[in-house]
Protein backbone atom coordinates (compact mmCIF):
# COMPACT_ATOMS: atom_id res chain seq x y z
CA UNK A 1 0.00 0.00 0.00
CA UNK A 2 1.15 3.18 -0.57
CA UNK A 3 0.14 5.08 2.12
CA UNK A 4 2.39 5.28 4.93
CA UNK A 5 2.24 6.41 8.45
CA UNK A 6 3.74 9.68 8.15
CA UNK A 7 1.58 10.27 4.51
CA UNK A 8 -1.06 9.50 6.99
CA UNK A 9 -0.71 11.52 9.62
CA UNK A 10 -0.55 14.65 7.36
CA UNK A 11 -3.30 14.05 5.82
CA UNK A 12 -5.51 13.57 8.90
CA UNK A 13 -4.32 16.59 10.21
CA UNK A 14 -4.37 18.61 7.36
CA UNK A 15 -8.62 17.09 7.33
CA UNK A 16 -8.96 18.33 10.97
CA UNK A 17 -7.81 21.84 10.01
CA UNK A 18 -9.80 22.19 7.06
CA UNK A 19 -12.90 21.00 8.84
CA UNK A 20 -12.00 23.15 12.21
CA UNK A 21 -11.22 26.27 9.99
CA UNK A 22 -14.23 25.67 7.89
CA UNK A 23 -16.44 25.90 10.87
CA UNK A 24 -14.69 29.22 11.62
CA UNK A 25 -15.09 30.81 8.33
CA UNK A 26 -18.60 29.75 8.48
CA UNK A 27 -19.86 31.30 11.38
CA UNK A 28 -16.96 34.39 10.51
CA UNK A 29 -18.70 35.21 7.06
CA UNK A 30 -22.44 34.02 7.64
CA UNK A 31 -23.10 33.80 11.44
CA UNK A 32 -25.38 31.64 12.65
CA UNK A 33 -26.16 29.82 9.15
CA UNK A 34 -24.80 26.70 10.48
CA UNK A 35 -27.70 26.27 13.93
CA UNK A 36 -30.75 25.76 13.13
CA UNK A 37 -32.73 28.97 12.52
CA UNK A 38 -35.06 30.51 15.29
CA UNK A 39 -36.31 33.55 14.19
CA UNK A 40 -39.52 33.79 16.45
CA UNK A 41 -40.14 34.81 19.40
CA UNK A 42 -42.52 33.47 22.36
CA UNK A 43 -44.09 34.77 25.51
CA UNK A 44 -47.05 34.97 27.78
CA UNK A 45 -50.09 36.71 26.84
CA UNK A 46 -49.77 40.63 27.88
CA UNK A 47 -53.64 40.01 29.73
CA UNK A 48 -52.66 36.85 31.51
CA UNK A 49 -53.44 36.28 35.28
CA UNK A 50 -50.62 36.09 37.49
CA UNK A 51 -49.66 34.93 40.90
CA UNK A 52 -46.76 33.59 43.00
CA UNK A 53 -49.39 31.35 44.11
CA UNK A 54 -52.80 30.65 43.36
CA UNK A 55 -55.14 29.65 45.89
CA UNK A 56 -59.19 29.08 45.86
CA UNK A 57 -61.69 29.58 48.82
CA UNK A 58 -64.60 27.85 48.88
CA UNK A 59 -67.27 29.58 51.04
CA UNK A 60 -69.46 26.94 52.45
CA UNK A 61 -71.84 29.07 53.82
CA UNK A 62 -73.09 30.39 50.71
CA UNK A 63 -73.53 26.90 49.32
CA UNK A 64 -76.82 26.38 49.99
CA UNK A 65 -78.05 24.58 47.52
CA UNK A 66 -77.46 21.43 45.10
CA UNK A 67 -77.89 23.32 42.44
CA UNK A 68 -74.87 25.50 42.92
CA UNK A 69 -72.63 22.73 43.34
CA UNK A 70 -73.97 21.27 40.17
CA UNK A 71 -73.63 24.48 38.24
CA UNK A 72 -69.77 24.52 38.78
CA UNK A 73 -69.11 21.13 38.68
CA UNK A 74 -70.95 21.39 35.11
CA UNK A 75 -68.83 23.97 34.10
CA UNK A 76 -65.80 22.62 34.94
CA UNK A 77 -66.68 18.97 33.47
CA UNK A 78 -68.19 20.83 29.92
CA UNK A 79 -65.10 23.20 29.96
CA UNK A 80 -62.59 20.25 30.23
CA UNK A 81 -64.27 17.39 28.05
CA UNK A 82 -64.49 15.44 30.98
CA UNK A 83 -66.37 12.02 30.86
CA UNK A 84 -69.28 11.03 32.51
CA UNK A 85 -68.89 7.69 33.33
CA UNK A 86 -71.06 5.94 35.95
CA UNK A 87 -69.22 3.02 38.52
CA UNK A 88 -65.59 2.67 39.75
CA UNK A 89 -64.05 4.08 36.73
CA UNK A 90 -65.81 7.84 37.21
CA UNK A 91 -63.84 10.44 35.81
CA UNK A 92 -63.80 13.54 38.15
CA UNK A 93 -61.82 17.22 38.00
CA UNK A 94 -64.61 18.72 40.89
CA UNK A 95 -66.86 16.95 42.94
CA UNK A 96 -68.41 16.62 46.20
CA UNK A 97 -68.21 14.73 49.70
CA UNK A 98 -70.11 14.88 53.01
CA UNK A 99 -68.25 16.31 55.73
CA UNK A 100 -66.59 12.95 57.37
CA UNK A 101 -65.11 12.42 54.03
CA UNK A 102 -64.18 15.60 53.45
CA UNK A 103 -62.58 16.63 56.99
CA UNK A 104 -61.20 12.98 58.66
CA UNK A 105 -59.13 14.45 61.17
CA UNK A 106 -62.20 16.66 62.39
CA UNK A 107 -64.53 14.05 63.04
CA UNK A 108 -66.47 13.57 66.30
CA UNK A 109 -69.50 12.70 67.39
CA UNK A 110 -71.37 15.82 68.46
CA UNK A 111 -70.86 17.04 64.72
CA UNK A 112 -74.08 18.98 64.04
CA UNK A 113 -76.70 17.23 62.05
CA UNK A 114 -76.83 19.72 59.34
CA UNK A 115 -72.69 19.99 58.99
CA UNK A 116 -72.74 16.35 58.84
CA UNK A 117 -75.00 16.09 55.84
CA UNK A 118 -73.88 19.42 54.08
CA UNK A 119 -71.67 18.18 50.91
CA UNK A 120 -68.27 19.83 50.14
CA UNK A 121 -67.17 20.95 47.17
CA UNK A 122 -63.48 19.08 46.46
CA UNK A 123 -61.00 19.62 43.67
CA UNK A 124 -57.00 19.06 43.56
CA UNK A 125 -55.88 20.98 46.52
CA UNK A 126 -52.54 22.38 44.41
CA UNK A 127 -50.80 21.41 47.74
CA UNK A 128 -47.21 23.42 47.95
CA UNK A 129 -45.78 20.12 48.66
CA UNK A 130 -47.52 17.78 46.42
CA UNK A 131 -47.12 14.05 46.73
CA UNK A 132 -48.10 13.24 43.60
CA UNK A 133 -45.26 15.10 42.20
CA UNK A 134 -43.09 13.67 44.15
CA UNK A 135 -43.76 10.27 43.15
CA UNK A 136 -44.27 10.87 39.11
CA UNK A 137 -41.59 8.86 37.17
CA UNK A 138 -41.36 10.59 34.26
CA UNK A 139 -42.45 13.93 35.51
CA UNK A 140 -45.94 14.13 33.91
CA UNK A 141 -47.24 16.19 36.56
CA UNK A 142 -45.26 18.80 37.96
CA UNK A 143 -45.47 21.72 40.03
CA UNK A 144 -45.47 25.46 38.61
CA UNK A 145 -43.62 28.33 39.63
CA UNK A 146 -47.56 29.98 40.13
CA UNK A 147 -48.19 26.75 42.60
CA UNK A 148 -50.50 25.16 40.74
CA UNK A 149 -49.77 21.47 40.10
CA UNK A 150 -49.84 20.86 36.77
CA UNK A 151 -50.69 17.48 34.64
CA UNK A 152 -48.69 16.97 31.00
CA UNK A 153 -50.85 14.80 29.58
CA UNK A 154 -47.96 13.81 26.59
CA UNK A 155 -45.71 12.47 29.16
CA UNK A 156 -48.34 10.47 31.72
CA UNK A 157 -47.42 6.52 31.27
CA UNK A 158 -50.69 5.99 33.24
CA UNK A 159 -48.69 3.80 35.87
CA UNK A 160 -51.04 5.73 38.87
CA UNK A 161 -48.54 6.25 41.62
CA UNK A 162 -49.47 9.69 41.33
CA UNK A 163 -53.04 8.39 42.46
CA UNK A 164 -51.65 6.23 45.19
CA UNK A 165 -50.05 9.61 46.34
CA UNK A 166 -52.76 11.91 46.81
CA UNK A 167 -53.85 11.93 49.97
CA UNK A 168 -57.56 13.69 48.93
CA UNK A 169 -58.35 11.08 45.90
CA UNK A 170 -58.53 14.30 43.46
CA UNK A 171 -56.88 12.22 40.81
CA UNK A 172 -58.83 9.86 37.87
CA UNK A 173 -57.48 7.53 35.48
CA UNK A 174 -59.18 6.77 31.98
CA UNK A 175 -59.29 2.77 31.98
CA UNK A 176 -61.38 3.68 28.46
CA UNK A 177 -61.34 5.77 25.74
CA UNK A 178 -63.08 8.50 27.50
CA UNK A 179 -64.60 10.02 24.05
CA UNK A 180 -67.80 8.55 23.80
CA UNK A 181 -68.80 9.35 27.40
CA UNK A 182 -68.53 12.90 27.01
CA UNK A 183 -71.51 14.71 25.81
CA UNK A 184 -70.99 17.86 23.35
CA UNK A 185 -67.37 18.16 23.11
CA UNK A 186 -65.60 21.08 23.06
CA UNK A 187 -63.07 21.16 20.03
CA UNK A 188 -60.81 24.09 22.07
CA UNK A 189 -60.07 21.85 24.83
CA UNK A 190 -58.25 18.21 24.30
CA UNK A 191 -59.61 14.96 25.56
CA UNK A 192 -57.51 12.53 26.87
CA UNK A 193 -56.98 9.00 25.95
CA UNK A 194 -56.69 5.41 27.42
CA UNK A 195 -54.73 5.21 29.90
CA UNK A 196 -53.71 8.62 31.40
CA UNK A 197 -54.30 10.10 34.70
CA UNK A 198 -56.39 13.63 35.16
CA UNK A 199 -56.99 16.00 37.39
CA UNK A 200 -58.48 19.71 38.26
CA UNK A 201 -55.63 22.02 36.50
CA UNK A 202 -57.08 25.24 38.54
CA UNK A 203 -58.00 26.15 34.44
CA UNK A 204 -54.26 27.27 33.82
CA UNK A 205 -55.34 27.27 30.41
CA UNK A 206 -57.85 30.05 31.12
CA UNK A 207 -55.74 32.24 33.33
CA UNK A 208 -53.05 32.43 30.61
CA UNK A 209 -55.90 34.29 28.88
CA UNK A 210 -56.74 36.66 31.73
CA UNK A 211 -60.12 34.81 32.42
CA UNK A 212 -60.55 32.85 35.68
CA UNK A 213 -61.41 29.22 36.33
CA UNK A 214 -64.68 28.21 35.25
CA UNK A 215 -66.04 26.76 38.37
CA UNK A 216 -65.19 30.34 40.34
CA UNK A 217 -66.89 32.55 37.27
CA UNK A 218 -69.95 30.78 37.86
CA UNK A 219 -70.55 30.00 41.66
CA UNK A 220 -71.71 33.34 42.34
CA UNK A 221 -69.37 34.62 44.95
CA UNK A 222 -68.99 31.48 46.78
CA UNK A 223 -65.82 30.46 45.23
CA UNK A 224 -62.84 32.92 45.48
CA UNK A 225 -59.68 32.59 43.25
CA UNK A 226 -56.50 34.38 44.13
CA UNK A 227 -52.53 35.12 45.06
CA UNK A 228 -52.01 33.63 48.49
CA UNK A 229 -48.89 35.46 48.51
CA UNK A 230 -49.97 38.72 47.72
CA UNK A 231 -50.52 39.85 51.68
CA UNK A 232 -53.04 42.70 49.99
CA UNK A 233 -55.23 40.14 47.98
CA UNK A 234 -58.75 39.28 48.28
CA UNK A 235 -58.12 35.94 49.55
CA UNK A 236 -55.84 36.80 51.94
CA UNK A 237 -57.93 39.37 53.63
CA UNK A 238 -60.68 36.83 53.74
CA UNK A 239 -58.23 34.26 55.38
CA UNK A 240 -57.62 37.09 57.91
CA UNK A 241 -61.59 37.75 58.44
CA UNK A 242 -62.69 34.43 58.46
CA UNK A 243 -62.09 31.25 59.90
CA UNK A 244 -61.20 28.31 57.52
CA UNK A 245 -60.31 24.58 57.39
CA UNK A 246 -57.70 22.73 55.21
CA UNK A 247 -58.17 19.19 54.32
CA UNK A 248 -55.50 16.70 56.17
CA UNK A 249 -53.57 19.22 57.31
CA UNK A 250 -51.88 16.87 59.05
CA UNK A 251 -50.09 15.16 56.54
CA UNK A 252 -47.88 18.87 55.52
CA UNK A 253 -48.83 18.86 52.25
CA UNK A 254 -49.97 22.39 52.60
CA UNK A 255 -53.04 22.53 50.29
CA UNK A 256 -53.97 25.93 48.57
CA UNK A 257 -57.74 24.88 48.93
CA UNK A 258 -59.43 26.53 52.09
CA UNK A 259 -62.75 26.18 53.37
CA UNK A 260 -64.56 29.07 55.12
CA UNK A 261 -66.76 28.17 57.62
CA UNK B 1 -15.35 -22.59 -8.98
CA UNK B 2 -16.01 -25.14 -6.22
CA UNK B 3 -19.80 -25.79 -5.30
CA UNK B 4 -20.41 -23.57 -8.37
CA UNK B 5 -24.32 -25.41 -8.46
CA UNK B 6 -25.11 -23.91 -5.07
CA UNK B 7 -23.37 -20.57 -4.91
CA UNK B 8 -25.15 -19.08 -8.34
CA UNK B 9 -28.60 -20.12 -7.58
CA UNK B 10 -28.49 -18.67 -4.06
CA UNK B 11 -27.22 -15.77 -5.48
CA UNK B 12 -30.18 -15.24 -7.57
CA UNK B 13 -32.32 -16.07 -5.10
CA UNK B 14 -30.44 -13.58 -3.28
CA UNK B 15 -30.55 -10.61 -5.96
CA UNK B 16 -33.97 -12.02 -6.72
CA UNK B 17 -35.15 -10.80 -2.81
CA UNK B 18 -33.08 -7.75 -2.26
CA UNK B 19 -34.12 -6.14 -5.77
CA UNK B 20 -37.99 -7.22 -4.60
CA UNK B 21 -39.27 -3.79 -4.21
CA UNK B 22 -38.31 -2.77 -7.54
CA UNK B 23 -40.08 -5.45 -9.39
CA UNK B 24 -43.10 -6.05 -7.78
CA UNK B 25 -44.32 -2.16 -7.97
CA UNK B 26 -43.54 -2.53 -11.82
CA UNK B 27 -46.67 -1.85 -13.29
CA UNK B 28 -48.28 0.15 -10.14
CA UNK B 29 -48.50 3.94 -10.38
CA UNK B 30 -45.72 6.27 -9.55
CA UNK B 31 -46.33 8.32 -6.18
CA UNK B 32 -47.84 11.23 -6.97
CA UNK B 33 -47.60 14.04 -4.41
CA UNK B 34 -50.82 14.38 -2.99
CA UNK B 35 -53.14 17.09 -3.87
CA UNK B 36 -53.81 19.15 -0.22
CA UNK B 37 -57.01 21.78 -0.06
CA UNK B 38 -55.35 25.11 1.15
CA UNK B 39 -57.26 27.21 3.13
CA UNK B 40 -59.10 30.01 1.42
CA UNK B 41 -59.75 32.39 4.08
CA UNK B 42 -56.03 32.62 5.29
CA UNK B 43 -53.31 32.90 2.98
CA UNK B 44 -49.86 32.84 4.75
CA UNK B 45 -48.96 30.33 7.47
CA UNK B 46 -47.30 30.71 10.99
CA UNK B 47 -43.85 30.40 8.80
CA UNK B 48 -42.88 30.10 5.21
CA UNK B 49 -44.69 27.23 3.71
CA UNK B 50 -41.36 25.07 2.64
CA UNK B 51 -40.18 25.54 6.36
CA UNK B 52 -43.49 24.34 7.62
CA UNK B 53 -43.72 21.67 5.32
CA UNK B 54 -40.39 20.23 6.52
CA UNK B 55 -40.45 21.44 9.89
CA UNK B 56 -43.99 21.39 11.14
CA UNK B 57 -43.84 18.78 13.53
CA UNK B 58 -41.08 19.74 15.07
CA UNK B 59 -42.76 23.09 15.60
CA UNK B 60 -45.87 21.66 16.94
CA UNK B 61 -43.72 19.57 19.46
CA UNK B 62 -42.27 23.12 20.64
CA UNK B 63 -45.45 24.66 20.95
CA UNK B 64 -46.95 21.75 23.15
CA UNK B 65 -44.04 21.94 25.60
CA UNK B 66 -43.93 25.63 25.89
CA UNK B 67 -47.62 25.64 26.64
CA UNK B 68 -47.93 22.98 28.76
CA UNK B 69 -44.66 23.22 30.61
CA UNK B 70 -43.62 26.79 30.46
CA UNK B 71 -47.50 28.81 30.17
CA UNK B 72 -45.93 30.24 27.45
CA UNK B 73 -48.89 30.49 24.52
CA UNK B 74 -48.16 33.21 22.57
CA UNK B 75 -45.89 32.84 19.54
CA UNK B 76 -44.73 35.83 17.75
CA UNK B 77 -43.50 34.99 13.53
CA UNK B 78 -40.97 36.58 11.91
CA UNK B 79 -42.91 39.00 10.06
CA UNK B 80 -43.97 40.01 13.56
CA UNK B 81 -47.67 38.63 13.38
CA UNK B 82 -48.22 36.79 16.81
CA UNK B 83 -50.46 33.34 17.24
CA UNK B 84 -51.76 31.31 19.98
CA UNK B 85 -50.06 28.23 20.11
CA UNK B 86 -52.32 25.82 19.68
CA UNK B 87 -53.19 22.70 16.88
CA UNK B 88 -56.96 23.26 17.64
CA UNK B 89 -57.15 26.73 17.97
CA UNK B 90 -54.76 28.43 15.31
CA UNK B 91 -53.81 25.70 12.84
CA UNK B 92 -57.20 23.97 12.63
CA UNK B 93 -59.27 27.12 12.76
CA UNK B 94 -62.15 28.03 10.60
CA UNK B 95 -59.82 30.15 8.77
CA UNK B 96 -56.94 27.66 8.18
CA UNK B 97 -57.20 24.19 8.16
CA UNK B 98 -60.65 23.74 9.56
CA UNK B 99 -60.40 20.26 7.24
CA UNK B 100 -58.34 17.49 8.57
CA UNK B 101 -59.36 14.96 5.97
CA UNK B 102 -58.37 16.67 3.20
CA UNK B 103 -55.50 18.27 4.39
CA UNK B 104 -53.36 16.91 7.54
CA UNK B 105 -54.48 13.13 6.53
CA UNK B 106 -53.92 13.21 2.81
CA UNK B 107 -50.22 13.78 3.41
CA UNK B 108 -50.18 11.48 6.55
CA UNK B 109 -51.81 8.99 4.53
CA UNK B 110 -49.52 9.19 1.27
CA UNK B 111 -46.67 8.75 3.39
CA UNK B 112 -47.64 6.03 5.86
CA UNK B 113 -47.51 8.13 9.23
CA UNK B 114 -50.05 8.22 11.87
CA UNK B 115 -49.55 11.03 14.50
CA UNK B 116 -51.36 10.17 17.54
CA UNK B 117 -52.20 14.24 17.92
CA UNK B 118 -55.67 13.13 17.57
CA UNK B 119 -56.52 10.90 19.91
CA UNK B 120 -56.69 13.81 22.28
CA UNK B 121 -57.03 16.77 20.05
CA UNK B 122 -59.97 16.91 18.62
CA UNK B 123 -60.64 17.97 15.03
CA UNK B 124 -62.93 20.64 14.45
CA UNK B 125 -66.79 19.74 13.49
CA UNK B 126 -66.85 20.05 9.46
CA UNK B 127 -69.42 22.55 8.92
CA UNK B 128 -71.85 22.34 5.87
CA UNK B 129 -72.12 25.13 3.20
Amino acid sequence: MALNRRSFLKAAGLTTLAGLGGHAAMELLAPGALEAAQPAQVGAYPEALTAKRWAMLIDTEKFTSAELYQKCIDACHKTHNVPTIPGKQEVKWLWTERYAGTFPEQQHALVPEKVKHQPFLLLCNHCDDPPCVRVCPTKATFKRADGIVMMDMHRCIGCRYCMAGCPYGARSFNFRDPRPFVENIDEHYPTRMKGVVEKCTFCEDRLAKGQLPACVEVSEGALIFGDLADEDSEVRRILRERYSLRRKPSLGTNPSVFYLI
Amino acid sequence: MYDGNKIIPGLVIFLGLITFPFWYNIGSAAYEKPQLKLPEIEKECVEPKDWIRAEHMQLLDDWRDLAVRDNTRLYVNQAGKSFDMSLSKTCMSSRCHANKAEFCDRCHDALAVSPYCWDCHVEPPIVEE
